[in-house]
């Protein structure tokens, strides 16, 4: 009869793990960190944007009277406020992104790489002009 | 182990649907966001009639582009969503539940989008 107090089994070693807790509010403690949490956050109101261009889209096909109704939904305070948020919140995404890109991708020209600024200045640049160009397309009248 | 191999090959093109995503929520999504959220019902400027909307529409290239600016972003949102799920709120646990839920949304949202677009008058 053994017991196991007096003869206890074999076991292979194993070393206690040092793993400090985290807190699940970590995200909060720096405002880098928070930084970077907002600005995954942003992808959410984007995702919101598209939610509310198919809605539009259905509205669309529904026919005139269904537009009428969509845009007076649009019109609605709260829908206005939630697209304000969701309006700083996508500026949020495209000025971390543009800034990002020199990093992610590094561009050379005749051997040397091209200055970090002009690359983000000509990300701009080309929003600009891709905005006013959208912005001809869904001129009023 | 089968399951481990196969999401090592996908997370490249997932990556790739991630960042194209990203490119498209900066260029196109503000303007638009801009002009259908704030500027038209706060009358800051004239709308496009309805007629004049579907007339625009009504092009299989403007279709095209719809489609892009509807489905890519939501790839993007599937994947900061996931991560920001993992790390933010640490349930990684949950991993095959979250995934579902975002890269399935983003299906979703593209199917979506391609009916109705199919579908427009």
């Amino acid at each position: 009869m053994k017991s196991n107090n007096a003869a206890p089994g074999y076991s292979l070693f194993h070393p206690r793990w040092y793993r400090p807790r985290v807190s699940t509010y970590w995200w909060l403690h720096q405002w880098s960190y928070l930084k970077f949490v907002l600005r995954e956050l942003s992808s959410i109101f984007v995702a919101l944007f598209v939610v509310i261009t198919l809605l539009q889209l259905r509205a669309l096909s529904h026919g005139p009277q269904a537009y009428a109704d969509f845009q007076k939904w649009m019109k609605s305070p709260a829908v206005i406020a939630l697209n304000a948020v969701s309006f700083v919140f996508v500026l949020f995404h495209v000025v971390t992104w543009f800034h990002l890109a020199p990093r992610a991708m590094a561009v050379r020209f005749a051997g040397k790489r091209v200055p970090e600024l002009l690359i983000v200045g000509a990300n701009y640049a080309a929003w600009v002009a891709i905005s006013v160009v959208v912005a001809w397309f869904l001129r009023g009248g | 182990m089968a399951g481990k191999e196969s999401q090592v090959r996908i997370e490249p093109f997932l990556w790739t649907l991630f960042s194209a995503g990203g490119v498209v929520a900066a260029f196109l999504v503000p303007v638009h966001l801009f002009l259908w959220g704030l500027a038209f019902p706060l009358g800051w400027i004239q709308p496009p009639a309805y007629e004049r909307i579907v007339a625009l529409v009504a092009h299989p290239a403007a279709r095209v582009y719809l489609f892009v600016l509807c489905s890519l972003p939501l790839f993007h949102w599937a994947h900061r969503f996931r991560y920001t799920l993992y790390d933010g709120l640490q349930i990684k646990h949950l991993n095959e539940v979250i995934n579902f839920c975002c890269y399935g949304g983003a299906l979703l949202g593209t199917a979506l989008a391609g009916y109705l677009l199919w579908n427009l008058p």
